[in-house]
């Protein structure tokens, strides 16, 4: 599991990094997003993968690591994926507000003769 | 001891104090300010007066506060001779230059501020004069600069005093910034900031490798602020400061914390050559440039600026010379200068008023008009021209006298009679035409006021100074000698030698010097008078040459166009290559330490990969790949990829015991596929056939990118399966998973986390939420779209084809009509779906679920109804204030924080309690749930407003181009 989820992380952070380089504001975006699944599954990933073990007590079994899945990269990626969709939205925005100004979807608002 | 103590704190904390209270008096108070200020003057003259039997009898007053006792740094006040003979001067003068600015200030001008920064400088004065610890003169030395920059452009409408204000700010402050570095070589020297040990070490300072570093430093600092050259152009410009100002800091106290400090130091510093090569040339050349200057300005204020730089070249290089003597010499003409320039500017400053000029060659005979400011200023400018039985005289005897003895063997030491010599006929020649021409000769007719002598109290100030100028000229040892002597002694010690501060030591060379300065400055002046009346603004030969024209040219190519160029050349506005430096040192970073230190990546097991989760994520990568293909051309299908890409994540959260996560994502997913798609409509068309090949460059580039991306992607794969495989060593985490139910009262621990253990981080990530939320809102209030990129479909345009023939239908009919039966089961679905928001929120505490989460589910509960009916048929029926909620849920998850306070604890403490509810049975009631009820009202309310903010250009749009007389199709 650990080797399919860090390829993963690898080609969504590929990806993303690709996009992130086109001159488009609309692949930009996509790539972020895409970079912010990679890096929300890493930071998860730096608790260790488990299956079966949510971080939920139960009163029968003790709470250690032993018996429950490291809460602390949870907490952490969960308001971290609410903040990627409010980033997400800024920008959005921000980009349909450069195109409305200059009228070029170009992230530096000048299309530039290549 | 304890009255000496707290004396001794008055003397620095009174002004400050007196300071404060100034700045808050009324706009108009004049007389209350004045007397304010005076009575600070006064306060701190009586307590020198105080201290002078003590200091007399040798005592030195000294007081100690713990500072930074770690660093070995006390705040030391401690007042031996030399600074008390300099409380006295900056306190007397600082009195009288109150009462005439009383007078001298118009009942325009705000006095408050003035006053308040008058105090505030004396104050700043005062700190460096008594200050023990080397870094607290820097302090106070800084201080003084900051009051000088505030008092000169007090009249900052004026274009001249900001200049004048800052040029002053930049000169002097820059060398304030080298003293630092200088007093810090110092103090390890001498190993310690303590100005009595560094008194003391005078020996193993001037033998130190470092001394030559430490002196150019100090000497930076020194020359700066006594305006030396070639620093020196900072103190004409200075004049645009009121005319108390300038009596005060430009010719009294702050000019001279300069040679201060440097009579301060002399006993640790001088007596080394470089000490006599920094400063006597320097000091000689001030001397002669500054009196040569002073002769040609035809501002009044000019001239004595010029005179000012010239007369502290001259105690510069009397303190340079090394001798003991010489440095009585400077401290005596330290004193005689404040005297009779203080009261020359404050002459000048009546005449300015009086008169409404201060052009030398539109005055002229003013002695029948003002005759009393006349005689007084015709003293004092004598007694600066060095004219017998004045106090000038003196000073400038003994100066004459320590020109002619030799002290370091060399040209330049042999030069000094003449360049004194010389340097004294100028200064005769400038003292004369200041009387001559302002006084005497032709009447003025043009001027723009009728003068006469001013209020008497006015007069009073200068006065008193040209009387002290006058009694100290007759008979010295009896008014000035106690008050010299202590300062010399202080300053030089054992040292101090014998000097006679009589009028008459017989025909020796100084006087003849003296007699030859006079007669020739007196012949000068009548060979140049025709000169000096004429038009020619300046000094010839030097006109051209402005130190502070240089000065300008050098700070514009520093600050503006070498600024413009090096960003230029090292950076770049382009988003692209900024990325590309960006990713290139993140991974670099990444790489660096694990090449370093060496990384070990366990084999793969093979056998161990589950086939459905394999499957899972290889339609993630092929989505992931495909929306990175494809979001060039097919934005559409870019986002319905990238959400494959995001259930996959979703499915990995709660395939690896996530359930929190999971359902985060997966809402989340839904809001962000929804926003883009409101987003798509107004970008670009964009059509891969249309696109031109790509040439060599552009494929070049995307190599690049490609490899680029390629390593972090791999750099992260690896990284990320290293720390996967490695065996969990100790975290935090199993604190987290004992305490919370224990003392979170929950018993889902990432929610017990979220808004308990680490609620501040909570607090702080729904605020930045609802801050992006409202800069959404706030974006596109003022947004203009640009055109629509989608033409109307072909439904819609068969539709409308339709309804423009059968009247039957309006438009509004016809929309309500839209998606009915999806539109319906949305609408049936909103009670649901909200009480499945309710349900999350409540069981989120113990069981997956929670504030994020409910809010996500409510918002959706809300689009839903948005997509179903459209904006207006819901805002028709339902009020949705989301700024509301954003508020609401900010003072929710706030006050919940703060109401910890009430029962004595710490921001953010939670309790909690089981209470009994009908029908839901027993219930753990935290305070953290409040809290949530916060998360859960703001993450509902940036949720919708974002969304809903965006919907609505949709509406504004079609209204606009329904106004339009042909509407919009399709993209440009």
């Amino acid at each position: 599991m650990e080797l399919v989820i860090s390829i993963t992380i690898g080609v969504l952070a590929g990806s993303g990094i690709w996009l992130l380089l086109r001159p488009r504001t609309f692949q930009v975006i996509i790539g972020l997003s895409l970079l912010s699944y990679a890096v929300n599954l890493f930071i998860f990933g730096m608790g260790r993968l488990r299956v079966g073990a949510p971080p939920v007590l139960d009163s029968s079994v003790p709470g250690t690591l032993a018996h429950y899945a490291d809460p602390l990269p949870q907490a952490l990626v969960l308001t971290a994926i609410v903040i990627s969709f409010a980033m997400t939205a800024l920008f959005l925005v921000v980009l349909l507000a450069a195109r409305g100004l200059s009228g070029s979807d170009h992230v530096d608002s000048v299309e530039r003769s290549q | 001891m304890s009255t000496d103590v707290v004396l001794l704190t008055l003397l620095v904390v009174l002004p400050f104090a007196g300071s404060i209270v100034a700045a808050f008096l009324p706009t108009n108070a004049r007389n209350a300010e004045a007397w304010l200020a005076g009575g600070v003057a006064l306060a701190i003259l009586a307590i020198a007066a105080y201290f002078f039997r003590p200091i007399a009898r040798g005592e030195i007053p000294r007081v100690e506060f713990e500072w930074l006792p770690q660093l070995g740094l006390n705040f030391i006040l401690r007042l031996d001779g030399f600074a008390w003979s300099f409380v006295g001067l900056v306190s007397a003068i600082g009195l009288l230059v109150i009462l005439y600015a009383r007078y001298y200030m118009s009942p325009d001008d705000p006095v408050p501020r003035f006053f308040s920064f008058l105090l505030g400088f004396m104050g700043a004065m005062l700190g460096i004069v008594v200050s023990g610890n080397l870094i607290q003169i820097v302090f106070f030395w800084e201080l003084t600069s900051l009051y000088s920059f505030l008092l000169i452009s007090y009249w900052h409408q004026n274009q001249s005093a900001r200049d004048g204000a800052r040029i002053t700010l930049t000169v002097t402050a820059a060398g304030g910034l080298c003293l630092l570095a200088g007093m810090m070589f110092l103090g390890q020297i001498a190993g310690s900031y303590d100005l009595d040990v560094v008194l003391r070490s005078g020996a193993s300072v001037t033998a130190h490798s470092l001394y030559l570093p430490t002196l150019l430093l100090i000497a930076a600092g020194v020359l700066t602020k006594s305006a030396q050259f070639p620093f020196h152009f900072w103190l004409p410009r200075a004049m645009a400061a009121p005319t108390p100002v300038s009596a005060y800091l430009h010719s009294a106290a702050m000019v001279k914390a300069g040679v201060f400090l440097l009579a301060r130091l002399w006993p640790a510093m001088a007596g080394h050559d470089y000490w006599f090569w920094v400063f006597v040339p320097l000091g000689a050349a001030t001397l002669l440039i500054g009196a040569f200057l002073a002769l040609f300005q035809q501002d009044l204020k000019g001239l004595l600026a010029y005179s000012t730089i010239s007369h502290l070249g001259l105690i510069t290089l009397l303190l340079g010379l090394g001798s003991p003597l010489a440095a009585v010499a400077a401290i005596f003409h330290i004193m005689n200068h404040a005297t009779f320039k203080a009261s020359l500017f404050m002459a000048a400053g009546i005449i300015d008023h009086e008169a409404g000029t201060r052009d030398i060659r539109r005055l002229g005979g003013l002695f029948r008009a003002m005759p009393i400011t006349a005689v007084l200023a015709m003293v004092a400018a004598s007694a600066m021209a060095g004219v017998p039985l004045l106090n000038g005289f003196l000073s400038k005897e003994m100066f004459f006298a320590e020109t002619v003895e030799s002290h370091v063997a060399s040209a330049l030491d042999d030069a000094l009679p003449f360049i004194a010599t010389l340097a004294g006929m100028f200064s005769v020649a400038y003292s004369l035409r200041l009387i001559h021409q302002v006084f005497f000769g032709p009447e003025a007719t043009d001027l723009p006021r009728v003068p006469h002598d001013p209020v008497l109290w006015m007069l009073l100030p200068i006065a008193f100074l040209v009387l002290t100028c006058i009694l100290v000229g007759i008979v010295p040892q009896a008014t000035v000698g106690a008050f010299l002597n202590i300062a010399v002694r202080a300053v030089l010690g054992d040292a101090t030698p014998y000097y006679s501060l009589a009028v008459w030591h017989g025909f020796t060379p100084a006087l003849w010097m003296s007699l030859l300065a006079l007669a020739g400055g007196t012949t000068l002046y009548a060979v140049m008078l025709r000169y000096l009346s004429g038009d020619v603004e300046g000094a010839p030969i030097l006109r051209r040459l402005k130190g502070q024209r240089i000065f300008e040219r050098a700070i514009a190519i520093a600050s503006w166009r070498g600024a413009k160029s090096l960003v230029q050349s090292l950076s770049s506005t382009r988003l692209q290559p900024q990325l590309v430096l960006l990713l290139c040192v993140t991974i670099l970073a990444a790489v660096w330490p694990l090449y370093k230190g060496g990384i070990d990546i366990h084999v793969p097991k093979l056998h161990e990969i589950d086939t459905t989760f394999l499957l899972v994520w290889i339609v993630g990568c092929v989505c992931a790949l495909g929306a990175a293909q494809q979001a060039k051309f097919h934005r559409l299908a870019a986002v319905i990829l990238m959400g494959g890409a995001g259930l996959s994540t979703c499915v990995t959260f709660a395939w690896a015991s996530a359930p929190d996560l999971a359902m985060t994502q997966l809402l989340v997913e839904i809001v962000t596929t929804v926003l883009l798609l409101l987003g798509l409509r107004w970008l670009p068309k964009r059509r891969e056939e249309t696109s031109r090949p790509a040439n060599l460059f552009i494929r070049a580039r995307r190599f690049r990118d490609l490899a680029i991306a390629f390593i972090g992607g791999a750099g992260l794969a690896s990284l990320s399966y290293a720390v996967m495989t490695r065996p969990q060593t100790f975290t935090i985490a199993t604190n987290f998973l004992e305490k919370a139910y224990t003392e979170g009262g929950g018993r889902n621990v990432v929610n017990v986390i979220l808004v308990d253990f680490r609620g501040f981080d909570t607090l702080g990530e729904i605020a930045v939420l609802g801050i992006v939320a409202i800069t959404v809102y706030a974006l596109l209030r003022r947004f203009r779209p640009a055109r629509d990129s989608v033409a109307v479909p072909e439904q819609k345009q068969f539709q409308d084809h339709f309804d423009a023939e059968h009247d039957a239908l309006s438009k509004d009919t016809i929309s309500a009509h839209y998606m009915i039966v999806p539109g319906l089961i949305m609408r049936l679905l909103f009670p649901v779906v909200s009480m499945m928001a309710v349900f999350l929120f409540m069981r989120g505490h113990d069981l997956p679920g929670g504030g994020f989460v409910a809010g996500l589910t409510f918002a959706i509960a809300f689009i839903l109804q948005y997509i179903a009916g459209g904006a207006r048929w819901v805002e028709a029926r339902l009020t949705v204030l989301p700024v509301r909620w954003i508020g609401f849920g900010l003072l929710a998850a706030g006050g919940t924080g703060v109401g910890a306070a009430f029962f004595g604890k710490p921001f953010l403490t939670s309790s909690f309690q089981y209470v009994d509810i009908p029908v839901l049975g027993r219930l753990p009631m935290a305070s953290a749930l409040l809290f949530d009820l916060g998360v859960f009202a703001l993450v509902l309310g940036a949720t919708v407003l974002m969304l809903i903010a965006l919907a609505h250009q949709s509406i504004r749009v079609s209204r606009a181009s329904s106004k339009a007389v042909q509407p919009a199709e399709g993209a440009v």
